[in-house]
């Protein structure tokens, strides 16, 4: 290492950079005031304000089977495409195609989506972002699973292959159950990312049907309420506790496997 | 070699071909029926006496400027359901209902030059007087809206002027030309907000130099470019959804506001009319054509129109209505609060004078492209 | 977000898979991508040839005139200024990223995991918050002026927002882990083994991360410079609440050509161009990867 003491400054100042304004924005969650700049006291005023607000419940709601959805799509397809690419094709082509939607911004999936869905006539709802959802999720699914399995033995697969065994059945008997924890977590990262996803729902829902980014983007774009504190802070702690679960959960499933 | 990547790629590109096909199928079979059913309800053909229960509304509005429980008022008083999308501005309902996607909207608010627009490309539904009776209680003067005179697409929701709203405490001097708002003392700049959607962008430099708010002439566009340019080099700000928050709060002394938008309720801001003119705004209730609920929409507007209801946006977010019904009830129960808010006491007369901001067509081309070369200078 | 490294299957290649399991395993994804990835890609693609109708329609009739609005100083000025400012923000994530994935990479183990879950952490609560909160921060009568105001270092507030930093600023705090991730993971992977024997060779510590580490880590750069050049320029929302209306990048220019200036064809030329300086972007990154780290570059 590097003798000088020096390279802990950008160290240290990312982290400081980094949560400073989270720490800001959970303390004034608490805040008496209405001021979101000058903390006048606790108060929990805001959660219950928060919990009363029927469009930020409805954008939650909305949001949570839009995750859901896109994450049972994205997981089946995803994990179909990575088998598919990692044993029954050879394409670059195909390798690239399937990493397109995580490479591209996001605004040019947004957008090319509306184009599309306007040329089909198809009408706008949950199920057009759902869709849109799985066009990422899918992609990250598909790398997390085949990362998986380049790392699998594939020596059980052949027994399997070798023994007659239909590649259906191989697929469900073998590689399945070896896949699980690479399913999982391309799942959960599916899921979270559908979560949080703002661009491409903004371009594809239906204006009655707001996930909860759009609707923090119009409280944001209208000031300035600390609502938006408290929302902030209850995300904040969920994500946390999903973190330390799956951190849990992947030692648990490293010291089985 | 070639031949076996062929057979390879083949499975695959003949099952996205039949999805393809299928969802192009399905998509199809949407856009027929919804075409088959557009152009003879569009014509005249809605039934008075249609089961409202039996319909539900999608309106798209701004925030906040409709009563929050007005869902259930509909409900328990008309028997259908009403689902409200938000919007922030103009362009953001415009993207909603003009790009062509079904959004579902029934019942768009939007302002009368977009209202103008909507029509002109058709997407919109002739309003059917006889089934909105309330129209009558309407001023006169509302139908006189250059935009749409007759009332014949749209149902103006509001009405009022665009001028300047400031700190008293804050300004040395009140303001009293929309030159105060482009050049401003040293002690404010940094405090001092225009909006960007693009006409309202133009509308102080257009009416600090004399021209119409609808000009489309070159050189008088030009001129504008050259003033509001100066005004961001010496660090104007722009603002269209939250220059109220920032007066009441002081981040800003000086805004451009819509007269609705000023929050005069606070006793140290203040609403005035530039000496050179200004506007006359409208927000409107449009129908869409593609609305399935074409009877309930009517309804709805009805419903809005019924002083009672009307004069809650005066009451609560201190916009002046267009309907005389409203504006009595509202001097009725409470004269202290035109006292107080000296915007809500202009009349239709006063009103009248302002100038009508109307659609350009092509023209408007000029009015974006302006307000990119504002924002695209560093 | 790390691509996956492509393992060949071994010896997989001894007879032609059954149609049937292809059919299975590759249809239904490729499918999808195809319906609803490449299909709309290739219809804003061909709308770049029309011309946007009256009241922003689309007329189908071919014209260039898209391509040359291009260049037009005003759209192209627009484009560049926002390559500038990603390319800013790449370059300071890549001076504070770098020395932070070091130090991440030399602690304990244990340490190790806390400081990444540490890093990745905020990027799982909203994006629009954090941005928000920005706003916070900096505003006037916001923490930052009050410290300094409070210190004596200033006697009136600064007006930190609205500015081209202070978009810099909302675009590094949203991106910056991402930059960090992949350095750390080449960083990670190098062999200490290395470092020392420059170090027993007598090489100075300044030396030994000049000609040995960095150039080992080259492909994990270009990764992460990738990964926060590329949200950055795609950004529009950025721009627009730190920006104050002041500024406005290639992304809001997008964005506004679809939905206030309704002018897909002319949108669909700019996305395309957006997405023309990318592949540039990617293809730079894969030859400079494969020159610089061998096989190690495959893998980025």
């Amino acid at each position: 290492m590097p003798r000088g003491r020096l390279i802990y400054v950008p160290f240290w100042a990312t982290y400081v950079f980094l949560y400073t304004p989270i720490i800001v924005l959970v303390v004034m969650s608490f805040n008496a005031g209405k001021s979101p700049y000058v903390y006048e006291g606790f108060s929990l005023k805001w959660y219950a304000e928060l919990a009363g607000d029927d469009t930020v419940r409805n954008g939650l709601v909305n949001t949570l089977i839009v995750a859901a959805g896109a994450t049972v799509l994205s997981t089946v397809l995803g994990t179909l495409l990575a088998v598919g690419m990692a044993r029954h094709s050879r394409s670059r082509l195909l390798d690239a195609l399937g990493l397109l939607p995580a490479v591209l911004p996001d605004l040019v999936v947004g957008l090319g989506l509306l184009v599309f869905y306007a040329t089909i006539k198809m009408t706008l709802g949950l199920h057009s972002v759902i869709l849109a959802h799985t066009v990422f999720g899918m992609a990250f699914v598909a790398a997390v699973v085949r990362t998986r399995l380049t790392h699998a033995d594939t020596s059980l697969e052949e027994a399997s292959r070798d023994l007659g065994a239909s590649p259906l059945a191989t697929f469900t008997r073998i590689t399945l159950p070896t896949l699980a924890p690479g399913i999982a977590a391309g799942a959960l990262l599916a899921f979270t990312l559908s979560l949080d996803e703002f661009v491409i729902a903004f371009f594809t829902a239906a204006p009655t049907e707001p996930t909860l980014p759009i609707v923090i983007y119009s409280m944001v774009r209208f000031g300035v309420t600390p609502e938006i504190n408290a929302l902030a802070t209850i995300l904040l702690a969920v994500s946390f506790t999903v973190i330390i679960v799956a951190q849990r959960m992947t030692r648990l499933t490293e010291t089985l496997t | 070699m070639s031949r076996t990547r062929y057979t390879r790629r083949l499975p695959a590109a003949a099952i996205a071909a039949g999805l393809v096909l299928a969802l192009a199928a399905c998509g199809g079979s949407d856009s027929t029926s919804a075409d088959g059913a557009a152009p003879s309800a569009a014509t005249d053909q809605l039934n008075p006496n249609a089961d409202l229960t039996k319909q539900s509304l999608d309106i798209t509005i701004w925030d906040g400027y409709s009563p929050k429980d007005l869902p259930q008022r509909v409900k328990s008083k008309l028997g259908f359901d009403v689902k409200i999308a938000i919007h922030d501005t103009n362009e953001a309902a415009m993207a909603r209902v003009a790009t062509n996607t079904d959004s579902g909207i029934d019942v768009a608010f939007v302002s009368g030059q977009y209202a103008q627009a909507l029509n002109e490309q058709g997407l919109l539904e002739p309003l059917h007087p006889e089934l909105i009776p309330n129209l009558a209680n309407l001023y006169p003067e509302a139908s006189q809206l250059s935009f749409d005179k007759g009332n014949k697409f749209s149902v103006p929701y509001t009405w009022g002027t665009t001028g300047i709203c400031y700190r008293t405490d804050l300004v040395k001097a009140p303001p009293t030309s929309w030159n105060d708002i482009l050049t401003p003392p040293d002690d404010l700049k940094g405090k001092v907000t225009m909006m960007t959607t693009e006409r309202w962008l133009a509308l102080p430099a257009l009416k600090a130099l004399n021209y119409s708010i609808n000009t489309t002439d070159d050189k008088q566009l030009a001129q504008v470019k050259e003033s509001l340019l100066k005004a961001k080099q010496w660090g104007m700000l722009y603002d269209d959804t939250t220059f109220g928050a920032k007066l009441e709060k002081g981040e800003a002394a000086m805004v451009e506001a819509w007269d609705g938008w000023c929050p005069t309720t606070n006793p140290k801001i203040k609403f005035m009319v530039p000496k050179e003119g200004s506007d006359l705004w409208s927000d409107t209730m449009v129908i869409m054509k593609t609305s399935k609920n074409k009877e309930a929409a009517h309804a709805f507007i009805n419903f809005i129109l019924d002083p009672a209801v009307h004069s809650w946006v005066a009451e609560n977010i201190l916009y002046k209505v267009p309907n005389k019904a409203a504006m009595d009830l509202v001097a009725q129960n409470d004269k202290e609060l035109l006292e107080k808010n000296a915007p809500l006491k202009m009349t239709p007369a006063e009103l009248l004078k302002g100038e009508s901001i109307i659609d350009l067509g092509e023209a408007s081309a000029k009015y974006t492209r302006l307000a990119t070369e504002i924002s695209a200078q560093q | 977000m790390a691509g996956p490294s492509t393992g060949r299957p071994s010896r997989r290649s001894r007879a032609l898979r059954p149609l049937a399991a292809r059919l299975v395993f590759l249809g239904p994804g490729l499918g999808f991508l195809i319906v609803f990835l490449l299909v709309p890609l290739a219809l804003m693609m061909s709308y770049t040839i029309f011309r946007r109708g009256r009241f922003g329609g689309v007329v189908y009739e071919a014209t260039a005139e898209n391509f040359g609005r291009l260049f037009d100083p005003l759209y192209f000025d627009i484009v560049l200024s926002s390559v500038r400012t990603a390319a800013v923000t790449t370059l300071i994530a890549l001076l504070v990223g770098y020395p932070t994935a070091y130090v991440i990479a030399r602690l304990p183990r244990r340490w190790k995991t806390i400081a990444l879950i540490a890093v990745v952490l905020p990027f799982w609560t909203n994006f629009l918050i954090r941005v928000y909160a920005w706003v916070i921060l900096l505003s006037g009568p916001g923490l930052v002026n009050e410290t300094l105001t409070g210190v004596g270092l200033i006697d009136k507030p600064i007006q930190f927002l609205y500015n081209e930093g202070t978009i810099v600023t909302g675009l590094l705090y949203s991106y910056l882990p991402l930059m960090i991730l992949p350095l750390y993971a080449a960083i990670e992977r190098l062999d200490p083994q290395l470092r020392e024997a420059s170090a027993n060779l007598g090489a100075r510590p300044a030396r030994t991360f000049a000609s040995v580490t960095l150039p080992l880590t080259v492909p994990g750069v270009l990764t992460g410079c990738v990964f926060v050049f590329v949200p950055c320029l795609g950004n529009f929302v950025i721009p627009e609440i730190l920006g104050g209306g002041r500024s406005i990048m290639a992304g809001n220019l997008i964005r506004d050509q679809f939905l206030k200036a309704r002018d897909w064809p002319f949108g669909s030329t700019l996305a395309l161009a957006v997405i023309a300086v990318l592949i540039v972007l990617l293809f730079l990154q894969a030859w400079a990867s494969r020159a610089y780290g061998g096989t190690e570059g495959r893998r980025a």
